[in-house]
């Protein structure tokens, strides 16, 4: 079971979140564990994340991963995180096994951008964007664990944020993570 | 004469005849399970309800039980093997729970549940599979399906139809409907049919309802499969 | 072949339900005749066999899909599956594939726009000791060279019919390189017929049970038990009908002896049917003759006809009031599980061939849910031997466990590929010197299912204690690389599991994937761990057999050949499950874009 590695004991655990092809409903989640985000304020410090506003994830002891692979900028994102984070995790469904976003495998990429581009309902300037600005998309949209090595998964559309609040304690503590039997759903 | 088998070490008596499965369900002790329902005949092909029995692994719903068999159920080692099945029924198809009307009351993923599965660890192979909405009480959708053969028993046993059927073979096999075109609207299939009630998963399900559980008091909401028993155990079923 | 009229396949089914009559269990043979003639099975068919045979139209799609060999969409005029064992692929059956296709400018498995011809690849034809081999509408050509190839594609061009191919494309050799017990002599003239007629049943149980013989077709089960159990079945009612199957499917890859004994010692498996027939009590029997030797179906009929004729077959056999038994041949289309007894029983009764529950075995419920004998071709040949010339006659070769001899089929790297027969207790190193291999790097005893060699075990014995084999016996000498014998039977197992049950259904198409990563160089340290916790699942936890033995390969090379995977392994402990660089290709190809932002490269 994995326990916390913390490089500097002195200091506080270092967090970093992002979210790839979520919908942000995983991070809402964390939010939601209320008055209880004071205490994890106390006890671990926060890295990159859409909390913090800090853009490039630094050295840190825990990465929370919110939604699967979709596109370059996924990918790129995702390998940060693994280069720098000790533990990885999987947060909801998205990032688990694809999830909502996944539901696109079933069509070819053309047939995506064609519907959302040159076919949709309100489309003014029909046309697959080429913008290189634009990140490029995945054939199809992936679980992180099929591109990276996950340490921990966390199911859930969202995990429930008492299902958040049970790992991130009993990982800040070094306990074994075990959930109740109502903290464990696929939706 | 009583006959006895021992299942973790819990004395479970049974009649000649029952199978392991038998013995268990009805001394009320819970051995996960998918393809088998007590009222088909047992089919063997999900093997989920593994068991050990004499150092090998055997699937409880189609084992025989013998007096004095000593079988284990509820190890880590037997969980852990069981997990990995369940998962290559989540990669083999398109699971995608939270957009699935049977989640929460899904055998499927209450199985999933009891054995410890918090991912599909596997690849996924994401296959291209149709829904066919074609009948106008109920909808199939192939993504979900599990290949129990639930439906096709209880339609060619207690129906008598044979509306469904299994085609093709390995990877590519894939659940089929009895009609001229293909589609279940053009089959005899009908609302009241017993294999409209039988599938374990979302595969299929009833038109015009949408979400009725609220969150929280679904079927496996509050307590495991172990506790609360397959969807055929609620009163009225479905 | 273009769309058939309505009518014509109409008129054809009608004439097929004429000949094999509108039983359901014929429900395969009308679908393997209206593929021959169509080239496909037309929707028309489909439903004139439903209508005749009074079963439901999933069940009829349900087995065109499932058999290799039948189609729901059109292949070509002349429809050509290569041979894909190993042993093909050592013989460079890929360079001819892709010389044909070039040649006559297709690709694989789409038929030619002018619906002249399709090319594809299959599994082991059983002609491994004369490769690359091929089959052209259902027929077998061996002995593939560049020039054979060559000349295949004038006559395709030309529209040659078969029948005006030249003959020596077709000639299949027995190559019979060492005979033994069972081999050094073809002839019988009804003897152990006789033997059964003066002594009884139970005279001829008891020379079976003396001799020890065990089945040759792989598990080993006695012979003599088997046709005891199925005999005294149903308390030994004489008026329930029981039945003889003769397992003549040879699906495991690089096995090829039932070919020759039903070839040149066809009397004596025909002889040990009708003797199991006269024991057990059966009145019909048949021969399930894999779809790739359907070429040997004229001589099968032609030697039936004669034993028919010689009253050996028929009524009253021997002249023996009440003595009837016939022999039927039902062809397989294509699928190696059929070869298992009770997917070949499902698929003698016309479903798809998917492994039944057992028990009950078919001896006590097999064909139409009677007592059924399923024994294989070379089985009935030696318990034939036996009862005519006695249980010590085998027994006074071989081992304790494994009495008589073992007909073995040599392939792969050796001067003299072929047909052996040694006694069994034959250590593989005696078989490797006496067919001229050198350098031997591995052999792949027992087919693809079976256990892969290394030198050091050599010395390990061919019997039931030791390495029970069913006889395929395929070699590798130092220049092959044996992550293609992986490669290989990993892309068989995941064609061929009948999809039945969770483990191996899925099993085998995740092996595959990972060992074609592997192959393709992204594989890393996880994966390989990933091969054999995957493969520990499918030995315990699959419904048959064909799931317990599949990932032995892969299970046996990691163990004993691992630089195989281990030289092509990223330095990284984990990779990627998919080119994450391939999965861009699309975007890449509809936005037109190709900068280096475009591309992912793989990390160390
Ligand atoms: C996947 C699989 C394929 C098999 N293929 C064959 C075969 O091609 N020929 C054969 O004789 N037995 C084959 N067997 C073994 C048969 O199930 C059965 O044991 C055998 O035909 C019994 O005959 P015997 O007692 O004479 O060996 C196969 C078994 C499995 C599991
Ligand atoms: S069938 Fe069950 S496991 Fe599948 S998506 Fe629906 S709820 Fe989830
Ligand atoms: S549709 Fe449901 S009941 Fe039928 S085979 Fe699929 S999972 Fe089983
Ligand atoms: S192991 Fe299962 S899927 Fe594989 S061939 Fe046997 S029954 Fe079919
Ligand atoms: S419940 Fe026993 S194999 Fe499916």
């Amino acid at each position: 079971m994995l326990s916390r590695e913390v490089s500097d004991v002195s200091a506080k655990p270092r967090v970093a979140t992002a979210s790839l092809c979520g919908c942000f409903g995983c991070h809402t989640s964390l939010l939601d564990i209320d008055e209880r985000i004071l205490q994890l304020v106390d006890l671990v410090d926060f890295d990159r994340s859409p909390l913090t506003d800090i853009k490039t994830v630094g050295d840190c002891d825990l990465g929370l991963i919110e939604g699967g692979v979709a596109n370059t900028e996924n990918l790129e994102v995702l390998r940060a995180f693994r280069r720098h984070c000790r533990t990885l995790v999987a947060v909801g469904a998205c990032a688990v096994n694809g999830g909502v976003p996944a539901m696109r495998n079933a069509l070819a990429l053309r047939e995506c951008l064609e519907e959302s581009y040159v076919r949709g309902v309100g489309v003014y300037h029909p046309g697959i964007p080429r913008d290189p600005e634009i990140p490029l998309l995945l054939d199809r949209v992936h679980p992180i664990h099929e591109v990276v090595k996950v340490d921990y998964v966390l199911p859930g559309c969202p995990p429930s944020a008492d299902t958040l609040w049970t790992f991130l304690t009993a990982w800040l503590s070094g306990q074994p993570i075990a959930f109740p039997y109502t903290q464990i759903h696929y939706d | 004469m009583s006959t006895t088998l021992s299942l973790d070490g819990r004395p479970i008596p049974f009649t000649p005849g029952q199978t392991i499965m038998d013995a268990a369900l009805a001394a009320g002790i819970y051995i996960p399970h998918l393809c088998h329902n007590p009222d088909y005949a047992p089919h063997g092909s999900c093997r989920v309800c593994m068991v050990g029995v004499g150092g090998r692994l055997v699937s409880a719903c189609t084992t025989a039980a013998l007096d004095g068999m000593t079988v284990e159920s509820n190890t880590e080692t037997i969980q852990s093997t069981r997990r990995s099945i369940v998962q290559m029924l989540f990669v083999e198809g398109n699971h995608v729970c939270p957009a699935c009307e049977r989640s929460g009351s899904c055998q499927l993923q209450a199985v999933a549940y009891y054995v410890g599965m918090l991912s599909p660890h596997f690849p996924q192979f994401f296959p291209q599979r149709p829904v066919d909405a074609s009948h106008p009480d109920f909808m199939i959708d192939f993504n979900r399906c599990i290949l129990c053969e639930l439906c096709v028993r209880a339609s060619r046993d207690h129906d008598h139809k044979r509306v469904f059927a299994v085609s093709g073979r390995g990877l590519a096999s894939h659940l089929v409907i009895d009609s001229p075109s293909g589609l279940l609207g053009d089959s005899h299939f009908a609302a009241s049919d017993r294999a409209a009630q039988v599938c374990p998963t979302g595969a299929i399900l009833p038109k015009h309802r949408g979400y009725e559980q609220p969150i929280g008091q679904r079927l496996y909401d509050q307590a495991p499969i172990s506790v609360v028993g397959d969807l055929r155990a609620q009163p009225g079923g479905e | 072949m273009g769309e058939p009229v309505d009518s014509k396949v109409q008129a054809f089914v009608a004439r097929s339900l004429g000949l094999y009559g509108q039983a359901p269990e014929y429900l395969l043979q009308h679908l393997i005749a209206v593929q021959q003639q169509f080239g496909w099975v037309p929707p028309t068919a489909v439903d004139a066999l439903a209508a005749a045979l009074d079963v439901a139209h999933a069940q009829v799609r349900g087995a065109v899909a499932f058999y290799a060999f039948l189609h729901d969409q059109p292949r070509g005029d002349f429809d050509i599956l290569f041979s894909d064992n190993i042993t093909d692929r050592m013989l460079g059956n890929q360079r001819l594939v892709g010389l044909l296709a070039e040649r006559l400018g297709l690709g694989l498995d789409a038929p030619r726009a002018d619906g002249r011809v399709t090319i594809g690849l299959t599994s082991c034809t059983g002609m491994c000791d004369q490769g690359p081999a091929l089959l052209v509408n259902g027929q077998a050509v061996t002995a593939l060279t560049a020039a054979r190839v060559d000349r295949i594609a004038d006559l395709v061009e030309e529209g040659v019919p078969l029948e005006r191919w030249p003959g020596a494309f077709f000639r299949v050799e027995d190559n019979i390189r060492r005979r033994g017990l069972l081999l050094s002599n073809p002839a019988t003239d009804g003897a152990s017929l006789r033997r059964l007629l003066d002594g009884g049943a139970d005279a001829a149980l008891a020379e079976l049970e003396r001799s020890g013989l065990r089945g040759r077709g792989g598990a080993g089960f006695t012979t003599a038990l088997k046709w005891r159990f199925c005999r005294e079945a149903e308390g030994g009612d004489r008026t329930v009908p029981r039945f003889v199957v003769c397992n003549a499917d040879e699906g495991e890859p690089g096995t090829f002896k039932d070919r020759v004994l039903l070839t040149s010692y066809t009397d004596l498996v025909f002889e040990g049917m009708t003797l199991c027939a006269g024991v057990i009590g059966a009145r019909l029997g048949f021969l399930y003759l894999r779809g790739e030797y359907r070429y040997l179906v004229p001589h099968l009929e032609s030697v039936l006809a004669r034993r028919r004729a010689e009253g050996l077959l028929g009524k009253d056999i021997l002249g023996q009031q009440g003595f009837d038994f016939d022999i039927a041949i039902h062809l397989g289309a294509g699928a190696y599980i059929c070869g298992e007894e009770s997917a070949l029983i499902e698929s003698l009764e016309g479903k798809r061939g998917v492994t039944r529950k057992r028990p009950p075995f078919p001896v006590i419920s097999g064909y139409q849910d009677r007592p059924t004998v399923v024994n294989n071709v070379e089985t009935f040949l030696a318990a034939a031997r036996v009862v005519q010339w006695g249980g010590y006659w085998l027994r006074g070769e071989g081992t304790d466990q494994s009495a008589g001899s073992k007909i073995l089929s040599v392939s792969g790297d050796c001067a003299r590929p072929g047909i052996y027969e040694y006694p069994f207790g034959t250590p593989v190193h005696r078989v490797l010197t006496d067919c001229g291999a050198e350098e031997v790097q591995a052999v792949q005893v027992s087919g693809a299912a079976g256990t892969t060699l290394a030198p050091a075990e050599f010395d390990r014995l061919l019997a039931f204690e030791d390495l029970p084999t069913a006889g395929s016996f395929m070699i590798f000498d130092r220049s092959r690389d044996l992550l293609d014998l992986v490669r290989n039977f990993a892309a068989f197992f995941a064609h061929e599991s009948c999809g039945f049950c969770t483990p191996c259904r899925v099993g085998t198409a995740l092996l595959r994937n990972l060992v074609e990563k592997v192959a393709a160089g992204q594989a890393s340290a996880h994966d390989l761990q990933e091969l054999r916790d995957i493969g520990a699942v499918m030995r315990q936890t699959s419904y048959c057999g064909l799931g317990h033995t599949a990932p032995n390969h892969v299970l046996n090379t990691l163990d004993k050949f691992p630089a195989i995977y281990r030289r092509r392994l990223r330095s990284a402990d984990y990779s990627p499950s998919f080119d994450l660089d391939a999965a861009l290709a699309s975007a890449r190809a509809l936005t037109g874009r190709d900068g280096v932002a475009d591309h992912v490269e793989e990390e160390a």
